[in-house]
């Protein structure tokens, strides 16, 4: 062969591989391309504006490791979020049961369908189990039935109730529960009526 | 046909005054799916599908009959199970809706903004009543077309295109966009059908990177819905999924949607099409 023709046969073959290779777009192409969609494919509708598709770093952190989280990233989180609680001023951290089983079944709020002067709900059986009478609860977290008569309502289960309803990530980073508290979506007063709902030894979840 | 809308009716306004024990909705669901067995309520959108391919539309005065789904012009057969795909033509990754939108616009002389107008069909009670595309009433030509070229899919088996760089770069790009965390609520996709055996309420989630669970989401849609007494189709499910993940409206027929129905689309690849189908 021809010194010449090497770098011809070279170039005739690097052509190939970068064929082969462009079925498989690199992580970066992709990335670009996600950022473009998320840019043109959504319209802001009502309250849900397309400003909600920004992540802050617990979405982002937690999107990009949603495979496993390794264990610097989710202590990172944990931490940053425990610092984001806001314990009632008041100091009361438990209200009325009655009021969080109304809020616990009710899943309407901050959809583009749902008028936004109006209270959001907590959605808590849609993947809760919590009073016995209610059948039709969902699974994605774990059951709270008896929650406060197996834990009990002292004052740290009553701040760690409180804390996880806030902003759940602040004990479990990237947790499928909605940081309630912490992205506005509850007030304080209704998530005192939860924690009641949780912990209050009249409450249907602990009979 | 009238029979079963007022069935449909009465299931829908009677199921969820039932005992909320799943077992029993999933009988209910059961029985009604038995009674109609007969006749699916989607044939209806399938025959008036079927006679709006051939009709002549719009400003050109021309049906769709010359329209390439991926086939080849005009052939319907076999198409929905190869969707989405990269068309030379456009320069794009096209789902159904979004290649039924682009012959709308070349063959039949409709604007962009014409071919997508009332995406989703709204005749009988919609259940989100703000929404623009649905109302008493309202037919919606894409949602008839949808009904009947998947319907000539039925029974084929599940075999989307990866193979071209864009395809592959929607497929990737849906993984992401699957995976992707954001809004008041933190949801992804993922969040609802990341694991196996959950439920929201008592609505089974299937796990979308489980090829079973896949197969059969991917494989049922478009359906006629008991609980809206409607027609939907792939492109209104990822609509209404990032509605409730309280998400900004996802565009009908944009890259995003595209790119989550190919990667759900790969997902179930091997599966066996049974659509249009009856769901809750
Ligand atoms: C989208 C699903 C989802 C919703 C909605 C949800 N949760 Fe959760 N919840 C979870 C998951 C998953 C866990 C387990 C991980 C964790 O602890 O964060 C959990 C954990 C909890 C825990 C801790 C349980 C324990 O054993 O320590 C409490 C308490 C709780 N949720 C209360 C609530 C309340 C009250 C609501 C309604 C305001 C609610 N959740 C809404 C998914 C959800
Ligand atoms: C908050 C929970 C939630 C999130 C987040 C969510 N979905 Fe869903 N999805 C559901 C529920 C509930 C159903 C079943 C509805 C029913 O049974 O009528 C469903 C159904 C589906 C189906 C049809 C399954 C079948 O077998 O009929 C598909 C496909 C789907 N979702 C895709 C997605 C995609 C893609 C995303 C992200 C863009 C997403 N979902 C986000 C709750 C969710």
């Amino acid at each position: 062969m021809q010194p010449k023709m090497i770098p011809a046969l070279a170039l005739a073959l690097c052509g190939i591989w970068v064929a082969g290779c462009a079925t498989r777009p690199s992580d970066s192409e992709t990335e670009r391309a996600v950022a473009e969609m998320i840019k043109a494919s959504f319209k802001t509708r009502g309250q849900a504006t397309v400003a909600r598709l920004n992540q802050d770093d617990a979405q982002a952190l937690c999107s990009k490791h949603a495979g496993e989280l390794p264990k610097d990233v989710s202590d990172g989180i944990e931490k940053a979020q425990q610092a984001t609680i806001r314990y009632p001023s008041s100091g009361k951290l438990t209200g009325d049961w009655r009021e969080g089983e109304r809020i616990a079944q009710s899943g309407v709020g901050k959809q583009f369908t749902d008028a936004p002067t109006r209270p959001a709900g907590g959605s808590c059986y849609n993947c809760h189990q919590l009073s016995k009478q209610e059948l039709s609860f969902g699974t994605i977290g774990p059951s709270l039935y008896q929650f406060g008569k197996q834990r009990g309502a002292s004052e740290a289960i009553q701040k760690y109730t409180y804390g996880k309803i806030y902003n759940s990530q602040a004990s479990t980073a990237c947790s499928n529960m909605p940081r309630f508290g912490h992205n506005g979506v509850l007030t304080e007063e209704q998530i005192t009526h939860l924690v009641a709902l949780l912990l209050d030894h009249d409450s249907p979840v602990n009979k | 046909m009238r029979i079963d809308r007022v069935l449909a009716g009465v299931l829908a306004a009677t199921l969820p005054c039932l005992s909320p024990a799943q077992q029993d909705t999933q009988k209910e669901i059961e029985r009604y799916r038995q009674m109609l067995q007969e006749s699916n309520p989607a044939e209806l959108y399938e025959a008036r599908g079927e006679e709006l391919w051939k009709t002549r539309r719009g400003p050109r005065n021309a049906s769709l009959e010359r329209c390439d789904l991926g086939l080849g012009p005009g052939v319907v057969k076999g198409a929905y199970v190869r969707l989405p795909r990269y068309f030379a033509d456009t320069g794009r990754v096209q789902d159904l809706e979004s290649r039924l939108a682009t012959c709308m616009v070349t063959l039949q002389g409709f604007t962009p903004e014409e071919a997508r107008r009332k995406p989703f069909s709204g005749t009988g009670a919609p259940m989100i009543t703000t929404d623009p595309f649905s109302g008493v009433g309202q037919r919606s030509v894409m949602t008839d077309l949808v009904a009947w070229i998947a319907s000539e899919s039925r029974g084929m088996t599940i075999a989307p295109s990866v193979s071209h760089p864009k395809e592959r770069l929607a497929y990737q790009a849906g993984e992401r966009l699957f995976y992707y965390r954001a809004g008041p609520y933190d949801f992804g996709c993922v969040t609802c059908h990341g694991e196996e055996g959950k439920r929201i309420r008592l609505q089974n989630l299937p796990k979308m990177t489980n090829a079973k669970d896949a197969q059969r989401a991917f494989g049922t849609w478009p359906g006629y819905r008991v609980s809206e007494g409607e027609l939907r189709s792939m492109q209104w499910r990822m609509w209404e999924c990032v509605r409730q993940m309280r998400f900004p409206e996802l565009e009908f027929a944009s890259d995003a949607s595209i790119a989550l129905i190919t990667y759900l689309a790969k997902q179930a690849e091997g599966g066996t099409f049974d659509a249009p189908a009856i769901k809750r």
